[in-house]
This record gives structure tokens, C-alpha cells and sequence, in this order.
């Protein structure tokens, strides 16, 4: 069971929250238009092999989406910060 | 080396089986192959069995960090069916179905396929005509296929809930008779075996950990014991393809997690068939041993552990009960994971990729298995000509840029939800 500490609620079970995307991947300016930028954002992804950053949804405690720092290897528990406060 | 037969093994017996001989041999590395596959999973020996067997391109090597079939070729609920609908999928997965179909005999191997035949059960009027629809363009291109109604599923599985109080009523299935499952290690060993003999190397316990470069070309892959060139370097990794396509430059349309599997303590003669809920993602079989062979949902995180968490086994049991209440009283045995190679799309890669020199097989999500005789020999076509075959033509990492996602489910770029 992973325990991720929401900076809301604190330490909670995994199973309160809902695994959300990769949070690294930026969208590109409205306005791009070269195709590239567009199809790295929807499909393509560092896919790491060790820390990952990734969006959680506490769905069932504050309902904030949160940034959770894990490791994809050792599934250790970084850093958790809303998502609204990570600099985009 | 000995060509298996009932006379074999009898004359074997009468020695106390005290001397067979290796099935494959542990050669020390040639300095330079034509093509180093990376990966001794299933599909990795495939390729090198059919390059060798189809092709004549018998100096070959495969190369394996840990043990034959280790990977998820070792790991999965052994299930094999061509129930696919989208073009690009559909007559990829009948042409491995007919291999399936005559394996054993062409690797003098028995990997114990079994066509005990696959329901898809569905539990609303919706999921009947999605049936009827995937059923009718599998009979359009001449592959088995039956709509059960929930009376004829009811009589041919009786041991499931029909009951008033069923969570999720059953309505009815679809159902190919061919489908079944086969010996997953076999399936490893006898293309190992196979390629051994037609002289390709088998290279165990030594890591991929980079590649050699000549200018923009890949000519070869450092190991953990050493280089070895090759003129060919083709990648079969599953769940570690994204990890070294980075190696080489390239991002890919893919996410690693992890799927787990489960076997409960042997039990008389229950299911033969393979059911598959449609309510949740789980489904049932069980072992020549007894065990019933549970699979369900990934841990819907990215993950490379090869290790599963509890919410799963959970969610997966609470599954097994809601569809058969008579399972509630056994107790599992076993339950390990391996990591998927998820793709945007769900559907696999078979392709030349943007750097020379380099071949990518993978993207097979958590239905990699039955692919596993289509893949190998697709994969040593690609190579072999340097094109596809019509069969894998679609397989492409460009079919994103196109916009020709082949998305079975219409699920969308969410690795984890196909
Ligand atoms: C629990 C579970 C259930 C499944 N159920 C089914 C099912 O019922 N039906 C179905 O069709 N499919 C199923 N699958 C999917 C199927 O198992 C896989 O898609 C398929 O086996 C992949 O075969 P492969 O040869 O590509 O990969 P693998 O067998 O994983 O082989 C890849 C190999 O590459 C090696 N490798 C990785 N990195 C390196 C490196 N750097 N250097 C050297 N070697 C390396 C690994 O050690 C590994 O042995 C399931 C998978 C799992 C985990
Ligand atoms: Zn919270």
C-alpha cells in the first residue's frame, strides 16, 4: 500500500486517491503550429526508469489534485505538493 | 541434438533420463552478429527463431539480462484468442492464432495449447451489440465467433452468479472456441531451442546497458560483459522498452506499469474454459495443476517494481466473488507482477524506428502473449527486408503523428485505462 501525505489531509492510503497522468508534460502555446510539440504532449513520455512526477486526485478526501515525487523502480515516496502551487 | 518423440522419452526412461542433453547451448559471444536481438522473452526468441527459420539469417544473437522467459512471457495468465476488430489488429492476431495452432509440431516442442475456447461475458444491452458488432467483423474475415444469450451462457456456466442478487446480471457473451491457453516457459524454450539449433546464440545474464554508435548509426550494444557489434539491433524488452529507446534518443508512446496475476490452491475440475468479466477487468482460468489462474486490473500507476500492491488483489478478488460466489473460500497461493509495456493506443510496435540501425518491438500492453508467434515472425520480416509484412504494416511509431491510433476500446491516450 503506497501512504502519500496530501498536504491537505496528511499521510492517507492510496486508496483514496485516483492516479491521474504524468506530471511533467507541458502543453504547447495555443498558438504552436508545428505537429511535433502537439503529438509529444498527448502521446510520447519520459516513461523513467526512478523518479517520476505524477498527478494524484485525493478523490476521496479534499478532492485537490496533488504532484507526488515516486520512485517507478522502489516505489519510495517523495515530495507532495498541490498541484495548483507547482509551477507550471 | 534429439528430436523429442514418444520414442525418446521411452528410450530415455529406460537410462533413469540420466542423459539428455542440453536443449540450447551457452556459447561464448561472437565479436559481430548480423542482428543482436535485445530481450529473451518470447518474442525476442521468436524473432530469432523465424529470422533463422524464414529468412536464412542464422548468425544471430539474443541477448538476456536475466533467464530465459523471466520476463513477462514467465509471468502471464498464459491466454491466447483473436478477438480483435480494428484493421491492423484483427488479421495480425488470426495469423498468430494459426501458429498457436500448429507450434508444437514445428518446434518439436509441446507447448501444451489448449483451445478450451474464451468467453467475454457482457452485462448490459450496450456490451451485447459491442458483442454482436466485434463478433460480425471476425466473421467477415473468417475467424470464429459466437453470441451466447444469457440462457446458453447459464447452461454452459452454470457456476456463475445469475442470481437476483448479482451485482452485474449477465446478459449474454461472445465467445471463440479456438481461443484457449498454452505453457508460457515452453513457449520460451522451444523457440529457444529451435533457433539454438539453426545456430543463433543464446546469451544469457549479460545486460544491455548502451549502444555503439558510427556517426548517426547504432552498430551494436555495450553489455554489462562486454560490446558486441552487430549490423541489426532490435529491441524486445516489454516493459522496458521506454528505458532503452531513451538509451537511444527516442521517446516513446509509452508508459511502464505493473500487472499482477494470482493462482489459488489446487482445486477439483471447475472451469475449463477461460471467462472474462465485463463488468471489471478480470478473468479466470484454471491450471492443468488445479489452481484457479485469476487476472484483473494494472496497478494503474507507472511502475517498474515487478512487484504488485494489495488494493489490487482487493479489487481483483472482490471481482472473482461478485462473478463466481463459490471461489470466496479458497485461499490464494501465489500472486507476483510483471511491467507492461503500455501504449497511447493500446496496440503493439513492430517497426523500424527513427534511428538507424535500430528495431523496436513492443507496446504489447497485457495481451503480448498470444501475439508471441505473429510478433517473432513479423518482427524477423521487418528486419529481415527492411519493410513490414501486411501484417504488422500498421504497427508504426508514426501512426500518432497520422492520427491512426488503433485503439480497441476508444479509450484515448490513457496508458493505463487500455
Ligand atoms: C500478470 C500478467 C498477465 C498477462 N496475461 C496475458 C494473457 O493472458 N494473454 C496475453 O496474451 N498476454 C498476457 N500478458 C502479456 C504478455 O505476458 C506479454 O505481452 C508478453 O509475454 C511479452 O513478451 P516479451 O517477449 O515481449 O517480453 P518479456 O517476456 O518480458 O521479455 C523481455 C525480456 O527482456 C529482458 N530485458 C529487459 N531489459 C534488458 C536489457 N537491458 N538487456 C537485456 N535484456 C533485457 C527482460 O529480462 C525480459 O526477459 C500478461 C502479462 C502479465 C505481466
Ligand atoms: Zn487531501
Amino acid at each position: 500500500m503506497i501512504r502519500i501525505k496530501c498536504p491537505i489531509c496528511g499521510l492517507r492510503n492510496e486508496t483514496e486517491f485516483t492516479y491521474g497522468a504524468d506530471a511533467t508534460v507541458k502543453r504547447p502555446e495555443m498558438g504552436e503550429q508545428e505537429q511535433q510539440p502537439w503529438v509529444d504532449y498527448v502521446f510520447n513520455r519520459d516513461n523513467p526508469r526512478g523518479w517520476h512526477k505524477e498527478y494524484w486526485h485525493h478523490v476521496q478526501g479534499c478532492r485537490q489534485w496533488v504532484v507526488l515525487e515516486r520512485n517507478t523502480l522502489t516505489h519510495e515516496i517523495g515530495e507532495c505538493k498541490l498541484a495548483r502551487e507547482v509551477e507550471q | 541434438m534429439t528430436k523429442y518423440s514418444a520414442l525418446s522419452v521411452f528410450r530415455h526412461a529406460l537410462s533413469g533420463n540420466k542423459n539428455w542433453g542440453r536443449a540450447w547451448r551457452d556459447p561464448e559471444p561472437k565479436s559481430s552478429y548480423d542482428v543482436v536481438i535485445v530481450g529473451g522473452g518470447g518474442h525476442g526468441l521468436a524473432t530469432a527463431y523465424y529470422l533463422a527459420k524464414e529468412h536464412g539469417i542464422t548468425n544471430v544473437a539474443v541477448v538476456e539480462q536475466g533467464w530465459l522467459g523471466g520476463g513477462n512471457t514467465g509471468r502471464n495468465t498464459t491466454i491466447v484468442r483473436s478477438n480483435y476488430m480494428m484493421p491492423g489488429n484483427t488479421m495480425f492476431y488470426e495469423r498468430s492464432m494459426q501458429l498457436w495452432e500448429n507450434l508444437s509440431q514445428d518446434l518439436n516442442y509441446n507447448v501444451m495449447i489448449s483451445q478450451r475456447g474464451q468467453y467475454n461475458l457482457c452485462h448490459s444491452p450496450g456490451q451485447m451489440d459491442a458483442a454482436r458488432r466485434r463478433g460480425n467483423i471476425m466473421r467477415a474475415n473468417g475467424i470464429d465467433a459466437e453470441l451466447f444469450d444469457r440462457e446458453e451462457v447459464k447452461r454452459r456456466l452454470p457456476y456463475l452468479d445469475y442470481s437476483e442478487n448479482a451485482r452485474f446480471p449477465i446478459h449474454g457473451a461472445i465467445y471463440q472456441s479456438r481461443a484457449g491457453t498454452a505453457r508460457h516457459d515452453a513457449v520460451a524454450w522451444g523457440y529457444a531451442r529451435g533457433a539454438d539449433q539453426r545456430g543463433v546464440d543464446i546469451l544469457q545474464q549479460r545486460e544491455v546497458t548502451g549502444y555503439l554508435w558510427d556517426g548517426g548509426k547504432i552498430v551494436g550494444v555495450q553489455t554489462n560483459r562486454g560490446d558486441i557489434r552487430a549490423q541489426k539491433v532490435a529491441l524486445c524488452v516489454a516493459g522496458h522498452s521506454g528505458h532503452l529507446a531513451h538509451m537511444a534518443g527516442l521517446r516513446l508512446p509509452v508508459e511502464t506499469h505493473s500487472l499482477q496475476a494470482y493462482v489459488t490452491e489446487p482445486y477439483k475440475p471447475l472451469v475449463d474454459t477461460v471467462i472474462s468479466f465485463g463488468a471489471a477487468h478480470f478473468y479466470i482460468s484454471q491450471s492443468d495443476k488445479g489452481g484457479l489462474v485469476l487476472g484483473g486490473d494494472l496497478d494503474m500507476y507507472n511502475s517498474y517494481a515487478q512487484r504488485g500492491g494489495l488494493p489490487i488483489v482487493e479489487h481483483t478478488l472482490a471481482s472473482a466473488k461478485a462473478l463466481m460466489p463459490c471461489v470466496s473460500r479458497l485461499k490464494l497461493l501465489r500472486h507476483w507482477a510483471g511491467v507492461m509495456d503500455m501504449s497511447m493506443d493500446g496496440s503493439p510496435f513492430i517497426t523500424k524506428t527513427p534511428v538507424d540501425g535500430l528495431y523496436l518491438n513492443g507496446g504489447w500492453c497485457y495481451g503480448g502473449f498470444k501475439a508471441t508467434p505473429a510478433s517473432g515472425w513479423c518482427f524477423a520480416h521487418t528486419i529481415a527486408k527492411d519493410e513490414p509484412h501486411e501484417d504488422n504494416a500498421e504497427f508504426t511509431l508514426d501512426r500518432f503523428n497520422r492520427g491512426y491510433q488503433i485503439d480497441e476500446k476508444g479509450m484515448g491516450p490513457q496508458p493505463n485505462a487500455h
